[in-house]
């Protein structure tokens, strides 16, 4: 099984193309400090294995020797079946879980724990219920020590880049689940990080409210340079954000290939373009998801994916 | 309106019961005294301040000693929900010591701090902390990982993550037990002050006895549900109240 061959790659060039050098059109934020070197690796993985016990004691692993480049102010979207261990990559990644062996670096140097460089944006309920959504915005500043003024000068200007500066003083189950996510998201960006690690962010949304995130989305990965690593299981939703879109492998995760998506920007789901690429990646995968199918038929039950280490 | 309803009818046939029964004088009047008799001893007990002492002195008793439980048992609580190895063995420790009455704590009090308000907190301490220790690890266990592993993400850690993150994210599953942990403080704060004569509401319960006064035992009685109910009402309702607007649906109790 270990013999499978190695992953197909394609050459990495810098990618210049994908900012805007028109300043002018930006929104409120723009953090220069933030703007992409082309070409320098932001993250890396080298050799990033995955293994852990399951409750009946069989070992299971999760991710085998994954290596990835990710390029400054690159959008990465992860494409895989479910069980791929897609979410659990962005775990290690943002410091949350240790990885069993391998090493992950950001800027070079290797990460240990969490940080607010790189800030993961889970599926749901990441967002405070006991704050508002102006200071869940403001929580990361203040875990920083950030002084009070600026940090209401920033919250304000995060929640209008969301466009919810109204919603500063509302509880965040009063609002809708795209609202939420833009939290989210405008939260993530008030710590300043240079990654933002997405989990499947859009995927409990309705089909209108995901095409309006996707659009702001980005818009604001544009205006601020961060580099984002967007995990997905919806192929169309990889090519129409990513730069790139990495094939994962149903368990063990392995990454099984790379798409450079060179589609000029803005794109929309329903190009022409978007759809044929996504089709060329989605018979890639489908043999992934039938061999997770099948394994889900034979066990019946799900093994239990997550690693037992507590919050 | 109808619950009101309910409510009126309710007490005013308990009310109506009892004045016919003491009435009948069936029972001689120092036993089983009238309403009124009652409502006098109660006037009787403000009126020469007794009562208010008793009670600032049972309140101040019951706020420190349960505050430390508090502190205390969230603490305790906490690690034991951490620490797999706490937890199988402190964790049982805990469960099979809650079947121990506060007040067998009393002569084992006696021995260590001598006949005091010491005594009486450390059995106050002992009848809460173990209902707010298992509440708060059992609480930290139903509350989603998502919330620790937020705040670790956006720099949390140590005293601010427990202070910000996993504190008010475990609120709402242990409210119920800090309103268990309450009830149990205010017990055994009166059983311990029945027992040591020392102002109090406990004592005063006591001295209704020495002097044969049923009317003033039964008054106290009240008095020591009154305050109960009062601080369950207000305190714990509010918050759960707040909880909820907070939250939304409130997630637990």
């Amino acid at each position: 099984m270990s013999t499978q061959s190695l992953p197909h790659r394609f050459p990495v060039e810098p990618h210049l193309s994908n900012f805007p050098a028109n300043g002018e059109t930006l929104g409120p934020v723009r953090v220069d400090s933030r703007r992409p070197t082309p070409g320098l690796p932001k993250v890396g993985l080298t050799d990033i294995c995955l293994s852990y016990r399951t409750q009946s004691g069989e070992r299971l692993v999760a991710l085998d020797h994954i290596s990835l480049q990710v390029r400054a102010g690159e959008f990465l979207c992860i494409v895989g079946p479910s069980g791929c261990g897609k979410s659990t990559l962005l775990h290690l990644i943002a410091g949350l879980h240790a990885p069993t062996s391998g090493q992950i670096s950001m800027a070079g140097k290797p990460v240990q724990g969490p940080g607010t460089d790189r800030i993961l944006i889970f599926q749901e309920h990441g967002l405070f219920p006991w704050l508002t959504v102006g200071q869940n915005v403001e929580f990361g500043m203040k875990m920083k020590g950030i002084a009070k003024a600026e940090r209401e000068e920033k919250t304000r200007q995060y929640l209008r880049l969301v466009h919810l500066a109204k919603f500063e003083h509302s509880y965040i189950h009063q609002l809708s689940g795209g609202m939420r996510q833009r939290v989210a998201i405008s939260r993530a960006l008030a710590t300043e990080p240079d990654v933002l690690l997405m989990d499947e962010p859009f995927a409990a949304l309705d089909a209108q409210t995901r095409d309006l995130l996707h659009d702001e989305l980005e818009r604001i990965w544009s205006d601020t340079g961060c580099t984002i690593i967007f995990v997905t299981h919806n192929v169309r939703e990889a090519v129409r954000l990513g730069d790139r879109v990495v094939l994962l492998t149903f368990r063990p995760g392995r990454v099984k290939s790379e798409f450079p998506i060179e589609l000029p920007r803005p794109r929309h789901l329903e190009d022409l373009d978007v759809a044929g690429t996504a089709r060329e990646i989605l018979d890639e995968l489908r043999e992934e998801i039938n061999r997770s199918l099948e394994a889900e038929y034979n066990a019946g039950v799900k093994p239990h994916i997550e690693p037992g280490v507590s919050a | 309106m109808k619950r009101a309803a309910r409510y009126i009818i309710f007490y005013a046939a308990l009310l109506g019961l009892w004045t016919l029964l003491a009435e009948l004088k069936i029972w001689p009047p120092y036993l089983f005294p009238t309403p009124w008799g009652v409502a006098e001893a109660l006037w009787a007990g403000f009126a020469d301040h007794t009562y208010w002492i008793a009670i600032r002195v049972s309140m101040e008793r019951v706020l420190i000693g349960y505050g430390i439980s508090v502190v205390l048992g969230m603490i305790l609580g906490l690690g034991v929900a951490s620490n797999k190895f706490l937890e199988d063995t402190m964790g049982g420790l805990l469960v099979s010591l809650q079947s121990l009455p506060s007040i067998c704590w009393w002569p084992l009090a006696l021995l260590w701090f001598g006949l005091n308000q010491n005594a009486i907190l450390f059995v106050v301490i002992m009848g809460s902390l173990l209902s707010v220790t298992l509440a708060m690890e059992d609480g930290r266990k139903q509350m989603p990982k998502i919330f620790g592993q937020a705040g670790r993400n956006l720099g949390a850690k140590g005293f601010k993550l427990f202070w910000y993150v996993l504190l008010p994210a475990s609120l709402p599953f242990i409210v119920s037990g800090l309103k268990q942990g309450w009830a149990f403080a205010w017990r055994s704060l009166i059983t311990a002050e029945m027992l040591y004569l020392s102002l109090g509401l406990g004592q005063v319960l006591m001295m209704g006895r020495d002097l044969n006064d049923m009317s003033a035992v039964i008054a106290v009685m009240f008095l020591i549900v009154a305050i109960g109910y009062v601080v369950d009402g207000i305190v714990f309702k509010g918050m759960e109240r707040h909880l909820q607007n907070k939250w939304g649906l409130a997630p637990a109790t």
